[in-house]
Formats: structure tokens, C-alpha cells, sequence
């Protein structure tokens, strides 16, 4: 039995790479992570950092290049790294499920969209009968603002948004504890796309159901999560509650990512990315890894990596963090 | 990028006569319509329509960049796959006038989408390229990052083999994919979803096309790898007279890269206009719910509910009264009873086809 107050997802020290003909892609380097029964966690960071690979290690779905050299992940307890594939089928869209970047990778384009997650209901025996999983079907359908008659249909017949909001319909047709949510709104428009996060804040409530947002856009990320993860370059260099991080974020890349959002008001800024060129995991620099692209970096910085420091309510991997005054150094 | 000598066209020629465009716009389109039979069985007839784009018309000049948004389904895919003729229109017509290139008939006629194929087809598609909305739906997972982006060279016959490694080379970089050599022999299922998403528009892009539909091109992209993208597709504009039909739900993103904007809603354009002019006037009841629902990085802050009513329709054979009705805040008694109302110019090139403006 677990206690109500166990985390229900601890990930503890995760390192994933890839052989690739050119070398090793180290894309998860010693990630460690909570999260709470019933709370919401933001994983932010550029293309590429490894937001990606850190869900599909949640999924046990990993592409035969990828190695897993370190790390637990722990669900209420149980770690399910080592579990057989076929005790991690019981609990793969049952108990944690997700909401995949690329649509088509889940969706099957020879059959009707309706009947894919109808399957994947009865298959985990959470309706009993046909009439019922097609309601609930309907009801999810509903709910992501789909034509319930639009489950006779293929996914082919779909818009690109119409898609995404199927397989949102999906992750949640199995009541998971945990959802996992990569980059689900990038094809909705902004109506929609709010829409969407306000069923999800409901049903996250009504279920105690956790979810996991990774996503490029920082202001969604403010919305709907109550804790975020900043990564870079395979690692998580800022964590903490998302309020406080975006309030007065302590690593210079946290306040990198915000400075450079443009906006559809006020003065037409200058777009400004950041400098420099994104890091090459397979051969990145010595010291800190944001070295070559941080306005504050000194010799310390690149040589030696930074430590981790508590600010608050959120730590930093930074030797000269922002706003060091208002720290609380812990 | 460096122009190519060795190539059939000199991307210059195209340049120069960028500018030199006399009036005539690029793509000129009238009545677009594409109907999707409902089928009603196997061997039933099909007995509905989805209208997914209906009586659209607009122009896009040399070198102009014109917005497209609107709600999920609403049909800007399928206007962009109609105008790079990968479907055929249910009705309307698509006229293009490349600077560049011989007429099909007469030396001023235009090309009229409906007739071009063969031959013709390759040298069309050698001027339209398409970014897809799923990078997924384009590249054959078999295939190498350098197979996939050299591909519109070797089909056009443009340059030997050491040409295109150093296009392919150059644009991955100029997408923000460096070291460029790691990318090269991976495979599409070996990247990122916005590694892939770039190789995407380096593919469309390496030709260098005169007219391309960016079918949400960055939409999995963090601001940062989105600038790079960004201000290449910009300099293709400014400096070779690229011109875009640019998909995209990002309002933030319009405004960086549009000249006009159009706001699409259930196969209906309802508005258009210069992109400052829409974002900071806008009239259709659809564009202001569209304008109040962009976020803002406050915590905190949550966004207004957008004044919208009801829920998203798909438009299988809907009523000719005004597609909004349904969920406008503002309709009134005489919407109900009057078919969809037309474009009309409110002010000099600011149109909005609503009754109660
Ligand atoms: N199968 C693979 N083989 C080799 N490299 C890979 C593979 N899958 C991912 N990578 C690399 O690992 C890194 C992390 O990829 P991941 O998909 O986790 O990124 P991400 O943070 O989700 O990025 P995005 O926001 O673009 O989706 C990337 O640099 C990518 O190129
Ligand atoms: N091949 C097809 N067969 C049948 N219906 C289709 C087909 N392609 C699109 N549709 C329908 O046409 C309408 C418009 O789709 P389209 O893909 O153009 O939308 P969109 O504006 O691009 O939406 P999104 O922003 O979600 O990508 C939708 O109702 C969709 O279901
Ligand atoms: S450790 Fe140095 S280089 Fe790294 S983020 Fe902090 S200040 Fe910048
Ligand atoms: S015509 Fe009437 S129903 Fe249509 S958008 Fe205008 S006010 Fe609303
Ligand atoms: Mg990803
Ligand atoms: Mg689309």
C-alpha cells in the first residue's frame, strides 16, 4: 500500500543515449525528478535538449539505438524499468499513458480513429461492454471538441489539431494516474488550445490524475503547471515551483528562454535568439554546458561544473546565479 | 545562400524580377472550394459534403508573405494543398505568375493551376514547395537526412553531387542544425520532433522556390531555434522575392513574418487585412475571441475565457446563413436570416464579411 503522500512518480538519476553512426547522442544525463499525486510539472527547454527521451523512458517505449546507462523511475514505489514488456503493456495507457508528439505515431491510418481507442479501452478492461467504451469514447470526444460522428472516421480525414485532440482523447480513455503531455497543443489554434487545458485542469482534478507538460511555449507552461523543469543540453538546470521560477528564475538560460517570447501587442521588438550555436551532445564543452551562450559566464564557469543551490523554492545549477541577493541559500 | 551557376534557372533572374512584378500578383485566387464527400457506406452514394474551404479568394504578391489562421478544421490545410495542386478544387480557380517563367500559352497568360501536369508539373514544383504540418507525412523513414533534403535538387536535376552535399550542408546549418555533418546519415526517426520539423523546411526551402506554403513550419519550436528559421525564410523573402503562404495558429509569430493576414473560420475567410492593422483592429467577432485568447508569460495571470459561444462545428453541409452564427456573440436576427454575408473593404485594404460591422 502506498501512502497518499508518496510522490507518485520519482525519477532518480536517468542518463539515456543513442549510438549513432557518428558517435554516442547523450540525451538524458543524470535527471532526477518528483511528482506529487494530482499536481501538474512543465519540462521546458530548446529542440533537441531531451524532453522527449525523458517521457519515452516513462513509457518504456525506446528505440533499439537507445541504451539506458543509469537511473530508477520509480511509479508509486515500483521501479518499472526493469519490469518485463509485458508487465509494462499492463500499465502502459492504464496507468501512465501519453500524448505523443507526432500524432501518426500512435494514430493507425487503416483504421477508423473511433475503433483505435475503443481497443485500447477494452483491452485494459476499464468497460466492460462495446456500448460503453464507445460512450466513453464519445463523451472524451466531446470533450476535445470533436463531432462525436468523427469516430467512424480515418485519420487521414483529420485536420492536423483534429488529430492531436484524438490522441488527447486517447491518453485519457484509461483514467491514467499519470499523462503524459509532449508538446500537446502546438496544433490548436489559441481558442482551442485554451479549451483544451482548462478539460484537462478539470479532469486532473477529478481524477487526482498527474500530468506532465512538456512544451516550447513558456507561457502555457506558466498556465497550467505547478511545478516546472528547465532543461539544457540533457540535463535539468532549474527546478522549482513555477511561479517562483518565472517570477525571479535564478539560471541565466530560465531567463533566456523568457526574455526572448515575442508578443502580439506593444512595441514589434527585434526577434532575439540566443546566441551561439545549440550545444552538440555528443561532445559538449567542459565547465558548464550554457558556457558558450551565457552573458555571465567567467573563467570558473568554464572549467569547472556549477553546482546545485536552493533559492527558495526552486534550485539552480548555476555558479553565478540572477539575482543571487534575493537567494535564500539553503 | 550562394546562387547556382550549374542549375537550369539562375535563382537571380527570379531575383530581379521580384521586384519588377508590374502589379500582377504571384498567386491569384478566385471561388476556392473543396468539398469531402461524407461516405454513407460502401456502396451508398455520398449523400453529404464536408465544405472545408468555400468561395475563398485573395491574392499574394511577389515576394509577400500572407498569414492564415484560424480554428483547428477551419480548412487552411486544405487551401495550401489545393494552391501546391495536391488536391484537385471542387470549384474556383488558382492562376500563378512566375516572373521567371514561360507562359503556358501566350507569353502574358498566366498558369492556371487546372492545367498543369507532365511536364509542366516538374517545373511547377520546382517553383511551389510545401512545408507539411506533420513532418512526419512527408519523409520516407528509410530514407537519410541528406537523401531527404537533397531530394528536390536530384529530381530537378539541379547540380553534381558535391553541389548538393554542400546545399544540404549549408541549410542545416542555417536551420540550426550543427554540427551539420552529425545530421547528415541519421535517419528522420533519429531526431527531435523540431530537428525534424526543421529538416522539413530545409527540404522545401534547398530549391529555392518562388512560392511556398508554410503549413505550421514552426510550430515545435522553442523562440529561440524558431529565430534562426525565422529570419532565413525572411531573407529568402527580401532577397530572392520568396513569397509564403504562411499557416499558423502563433499570432505572435504572424506578426513577425506576414505583410496581411487572413482569418479563416469553417472554410471561410472572414477577414483580412495588413497584419498590424488586424491585431490592432480587428472586426470580425471571430478575430477579436481569436485576439483575446493569446497567452501571456504572467504567472499567475490567467487568460480571459474568449468570448466564443457553443462548440466547434465541422462543416458538414451547414446552413448558407453566416458560418459564425452559431457561436458569435454579436449575432443578431438579420445574420439568421440573410445568407453568409460577403468581403467587404471597411477601410482601405481591411476586409471583414460580417453583417454588424
Ligand atoms: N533514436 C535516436 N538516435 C539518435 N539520436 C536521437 C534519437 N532520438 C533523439 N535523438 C537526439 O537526442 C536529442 C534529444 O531528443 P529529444 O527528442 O528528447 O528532444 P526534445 O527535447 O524532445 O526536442 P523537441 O523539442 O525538438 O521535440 C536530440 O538532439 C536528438 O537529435
Ligand atoms: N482528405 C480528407 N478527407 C476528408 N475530409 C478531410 C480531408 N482533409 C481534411 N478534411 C476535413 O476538412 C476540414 C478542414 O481540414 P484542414 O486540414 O484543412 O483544417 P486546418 O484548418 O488545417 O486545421 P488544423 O489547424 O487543425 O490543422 C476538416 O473538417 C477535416 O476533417
Ligand atoms: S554557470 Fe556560468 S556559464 Fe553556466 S549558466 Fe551560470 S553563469 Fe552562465
Ligand atoms: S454576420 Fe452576424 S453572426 Fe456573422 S459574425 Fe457578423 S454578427 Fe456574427
Ligand atoms: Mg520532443
Ligand atoms: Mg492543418
Amino acid at each position: 500500500m502506498t501512502d497518499r503522500h508518496d510522490p507518485l512518480l520519482k525519477v532518480d538519476g536517468l542518463s539515456l543515449s543513442y549510438q549513432t553512426r557518428l558517435g554516442e547522442v547523450q540525451a538524458v544525463r543524470n535527471v532526477s525528478f518528483e511528482l506529487a499525486r494530482g499536481s501538474a510539472l512543465g519540462l521546458v527547454g530548446e529542440s533537441g535538449c531531451g524532453k522527449t527521451s525523458i517521457a519515452n523512458c516513462l513509457m518504456r517505449l525506446l528505440p533499439d539505438n537507445a541504451r539506458l546507462s543509469a537511473g530508477r523511475v520509480l511509479l508509486d514505489g515500483q521501479d518499472i524499468l526493469p519490469l518485463a514488456e509485458e508487465d509494462m503493456r499492463l500499465l502502459r495507457w492504464r496507468r501512465i499513458s501519453m500524448v505523443f508528439q507526432a500524432a501518426m505515431n500512435v494514430l493507425d491510418p487503416v483504421y477508423r480513429v473511433g475503433r483505435q481507442i475503443i481497443e485500447a479501452i477494452e483491452t485494459h478492461g476499464v468497460e466492460s461492454t462495446d456500448t460503453a467504451a464507445r460512450e466513453r469514447v464519445a463523451r472524451l470526444f466531446r470533450m476535445v471538441g470533436l463531432d462525436p460522428q468523427l469516430m467512424e472516421r480515418y485519420p487521414h480525414e483529420f485536420s492536423g489539431g483534429m488529430r492531436q485532440r484524438a490522441v488527447i482523447a486517447m491518453a485519457l480513455s484509461c483514467d491514467p494516474d499519470l499523462m503524459i503531455a509532449d508538446e500537446p497543443i502546438t496544433a490548436l489554434d489559441v481558442i482551442v488550445q485554451d479549451r483544451i487545458l482548462r478539460e484537462l485542469k478539470a479532469i486532473q482534478q477529478q481524477l487526482d490524475m498527474s500530468i506532465i507538460y512538456i512544451s516550447h511555449d513558456i507561457a502555457v507552461v506558466a498556465e497550467v503547471t505547478d511545478v516546472v523543469g528547465v532543461m539544457y543540453a540533457g540535463r535539468l538546470v532549474e527546478m522549482g515551483d513555477t511561479s517562483d521560477v518565472f517570477r525571479a528564475p535564478a539560471h541565466p538560460y530560465t531567463a533566456a528562454l523568457m526574455s526572448s517570447f515575442p508578443s502580439v501587442s506593444g512595441e514589434r521588438r527585434p526577434l532575439t535568439g540566443l546566441p551561439g550555436e545549440p550545444p552538440n551532445l555528443s561532445d559538449l564543452p567542459q565547465g558548464c554546458p550554457f558556457h558558450p551562450r551565457c552573458a555571465y559566464a567567467t573563467d570558473v564557469c568554464r572549467t569547472q561544473y556549477p553546482p546545485q543551490a536552493r533559492y527558495g523554492s526552486h534550485w539552480a545549477v548555476c555558479w553565478h546565479p540572477l539575482d543571487a541577493t534575493m537567494a535564500v541559500q539553503s | 545562400m550562394e546562387s547556382a551557376s550549374n542549375t537550369p534557372e539562375t535563382p537571380d533572374t527570379r531575383a530581379a524580377g521580384s521586384n519588377a512584378s508590374d502589379g500582377e500578383p504571384l498567386v491569384a485566387v478566385h471561388g476556392l472550394t473543396k468539398l469531402f464527400p461524407v461516405d454513407g457506406g460502401p456502396f451508398r452514394k455520398p449523400s453529404s459534403f464536408i465544405h472545408a474551404v468555400d468561395d475563398v479568394s485573395f491574392q499574394l504578391g511577389h515576394g509577400e508573405s500572407l498569414g492564415l489562421v484560424g480554428e483547428s478544421g477551419c480548412g487552411k490545410t486544405t487551401v495550401g494543398k489545393l494552391l501546391v495542386k495536391l488536391f484537385e478544387p471542387s470549384g474556383g480557380e488558382i492562376l500563378f505568375r512566375f516572373t521567371d517563367a514561360p507562359a503556358v500559352s501566350s507569353a502574358e497568360a498566366p498558369w492556371d493551376a487546372a492545367a498543369i501536369r507532365g511536364r509542366l508539373l516538374r517545373s511547377f514544383r520546382r517553383r511551389v514547395q510545401m512545408i507539411f504540418q506533420d513532418p512526419y507525412e512527408s519523409m520516407n523513414p528509410r530514407r537519410t537526412i541528406y537523401d531527404i533534403i537533397s531530394e528536390p535538387l536530384s529530381v530537378q536535376g539541379m547540380g553534381d553531387v558535391q553541389y548538393r552535399v554542400d546545399r544540404v550542408l549549408e541549410i542545416l546549418t542555417l536551420v540550426g542544425l550543427t554540427p551539420a555533418g552529425a545530421f547528415l546519415f541519421r535517419h528522420p526517426h533519429e531526431l527531435s520532433g523540431g530537428q525534424r520539423q526543421r529538416v522539413a523546411i530545409a527540404r522545401a526551402l534547398v530549391i529555392r522556390p518562388s512560392f511556398v506554403v508554410a503549413d505550421e513550419p514552426t510550430s515545435m519550436l522553442d523562440v529561440s531555434s524558431r529565430a534562426g528559421v525565422m529570419s532565413l525564410m525572411q531573407n529568402l523573402a527580401t532577397e530572392m522575392g520568396v513569397a509564403y503562404l504562411y499557416v499558423t495558429h502563433d499570432l505572435a509569430v504572424a506578426r513577425y513574418m506576414c505583410n496581411r493576414i487572413a482569418v479563416m473560420y469553417l472554410g471561410k475567410v472572414v477577414e483580412l487585412a495588413e497584419t498590424e492593422e488586424l491585431l490592432r483592429n480587428p472586426l470580425h467577432p471571430y478575430t477579436k475571441a481569436l485576439l483575446s485568447a493569446v497567452p501571456v508569460v504572467d504567472p499567475g495571470r490567467r487568460r480571459l475565457a474568449p468570448d466564443i459561444r457553443g462548440d466547434l462545428a465541422t462543416p458538414i453541409d451547414p446552413p448558407s446563413r453566416c458560418r459564425f452564427y452559431e457561436r458569435c456573440p454579436a449575432a443578431t436576427e438579420h445574420c439568421l436570416n440573410h445568407p453568409h454575408p460577403p468581403m467587404e473593404e471597411k477601410s482601405p485594404g481591411h476586409f471583414v464579411a460580417c453583417y454588424e460591422v
